[in-house]
């Protein structure tokens, strides 16, 4: 298949010739019997594992299995939230190093993913709020991440729209803010690394759901899957919200719990809003596509679920908030609202590291917040399995560290949903 | 919304209650579990997909805790029964 290039002149040449001739971006190979490594999952993170794969180790033998559509499970239903102000070191060392490979992606991968770092900014609606704030912020600059603190005045200025008055709802003290953070166009990272893993060789197999292990002498050997046996002594899980149902049929449990995360859509209208937006007080945070939609979402719906629609009165909580702390947008109508299911576990920090099963890796648990992760939990996945070793970033996030007691609770430290 | 029958109150609307995880989740005996063992029990979860079986608090009602055996795909609730009781049989 012709390769083409992505650039302003093929866009224009491709224009004057009636967008004739574009190619799949793309294969849909025939799965063989043999891969040497197999991914399960194809949305961001595991497109990125096979991409790393093949890229940084060499290893492009690869397949990438997916039970539904490339992107369409939480890769496709999230905010586009990209930051890295995490409170412990090594969740800051975790996600700005996926943050920084994210600065260098449209690049590397000769795509477009709308990166737009238009800054990250977290409210603080009362004095305790702003001392949590100082801290917060103290602590993300400890870990080498831009951060600023914000006083009323620097909030008022670059949020026009929020109820600053003395009446508000949501009174509002500072916040602080991540110059870097922003938002990328969520699907593009999907079809960009699927695209660069194809063009190393690795096999992308939509509509290839597995459905069971191959486990011979307590070692991987395969999957079964709705497309046949396939064989590899290398797995690695990159499932989100279905980690534990795939735990299931490999004969383990993980410390998850699955639930249902909504996000909300407006009609799209001229520029309001040039930072993403997020208040611990509400747990809404909102930002507006370069369309002119405004993203939105909130905390997780109130019970486990496996069902990739929002239940009513989390959407009612999420909405009042947003209302609350924008009266304008009160005026607008929602175009389309969504669940996905997301792996939460009590620290919130993700999993990654060898799973009981000897040659069965996992990266999962990035529970509401995985969309921000993709390139490094794509290098940590691809690294384990390469080599059989933990990356240094990835060591303190191994499953080993719930027995251990030694939990990295940004659950607590940062008291947000993320 | 989730209406949920309270066995002291009847059906009301799921924003009154809390879900409180996973039911019938023994606990082992803390002088002799290992670490494997206790941390399995605080953490690990079954996570159904499909009939799950939850303890549920009426937080804004009655404030009492009760099971639920509930479809976590459709949402279905199948049976409402004591804490005491054992797991029901429920076909999937």
């Amino acid at each position: 298949m012709p390769r083409s290039t992505y650039s302003a002149l093929s866009l224009l040449r491709r224009g004057l010739g009636r967008h004739r001739g574009w190619t799949p971006a793309w294969r849909h190979p025939d799965p063989k019997p043999r891969y040497a490594a197999i991914v399960v999952g194809g949305g961001g993170h595991g497109l990125a594992t096979a991409y790393y794969l093949a890229k940084t180790h060499g290893l492009t033998d690869v397949a990438v299995l997916e039970k539904g559509w490339l992107g369409g499970g939480n890769t496709g239903r999230n905010t586009t939230v990209v930051r890295s102000n995490y409170y412990f070191p090594e969740s800051g060392r975790l996600y700005d190093l996926a943050l920084r490979l994210y600065e260098g992606l449209p690049r590397e991968l000769d795509f477009n993913i709308m990166l737009s770092q238009r800054g990250m900014l977290m409210l603080a609606h009362s004095h305790h709020d702003m001392e949590f704030a100082r801290r917060t912020a103290n602590a993300i600059r400890r870990n080498g991440i831009d951060c600023d603190l914000l006083d009323r005045d620097d909030i008022a200025r670059r949020l026009p729209l929020l109820d600053m008055s003395e009446t508000a709802r949501f009174p509002v003290l500072g916040g602080y803010r991540q110059a870097r953070g922003g938002i990328a166009r969520h699907d593009a990272v999907a079809w960009a690394y699927a695209r660069g893993a194809d063009r190393l060789g690795v096999d992308i197999l939509q509509n290839c759901e597995v459905q069971g292990f191959l486990i011979e002498a307590g070692h991987i050997a395969g999957v079964e899957t709705s497309r046949g046996r396939i064989r590899a002594d290398r797995v690695g899980l990159a499932a989100a919200g279905h980690s534990g149902v795939l735990a299931a049929k490999a004969g383990f449990r993980l410390p998850i719990t699955s639930y249902a995360l909504q996000a909300f859509v407006s009609e799209p209208v001229k520029p309001t809003l040039d930072e993403v937006v997020l208040s611990p007080a509400t747990g809404v945070y909102v930002s507006q596509s370069d369309k002119g939609e405004l993203v939105v979402g909130g905390g997780l719906d109130l019970h486990p679920s496996y069902s990739q629609r929002g239940n009513l009165p989390t959407a009612e909580n999420v909405l009042s908030g947003l209302v609350g702390m924008f009266p304008a947008f009160a005026n607008l109508r929602l175009m389309r609202s969504w669940g996905g299911i997301v792996d939460v576990v009590a620290d919130s920090s993700p999993i990654i590291g060898p799973a009981p099963v000897d040659g069965l890796y996992l990266n999962c648990a990035w529970g509401t917040g995985g969309f921000k992760a993709i390139p490094a939990g794509g290098t940590l996945l691809a690294h384990l399995m390469a080599t059989g070793e933990q990356h240094p970033v990835a060591q303190p996030f191994g499953l080993e560290r719930f027995r251990r007691g030694a939990l990295i609770d940004e659950a607590a430290a940062s008291g947000i949903p993320h | 919304m989730l209406l949920i029958p309270c066995p002291w109150c009847g059906a009301r609307d799921e924003a009154e209650f809390r879900c409180g995880g996973e039911s019938h989740i023994a606990r082992p005996d803390p002088d002799t579990a290992d670490d494997a063992t206790w941390a399995a029990y605080l953490f690990d979860r079954d996570n159904v997909k499909g009939v799950g079986f939850e303890r549920w608090l009426h937080r804004h009602g009655c404030g009492r805790w009760f099971n639920v055996a509930r479809d976590t795909v459709t949402h279905e609730i199948r049976a409402v029964y004591a804490m005491t009781d054992p797991r029901p049989e429920i076909a999937p």
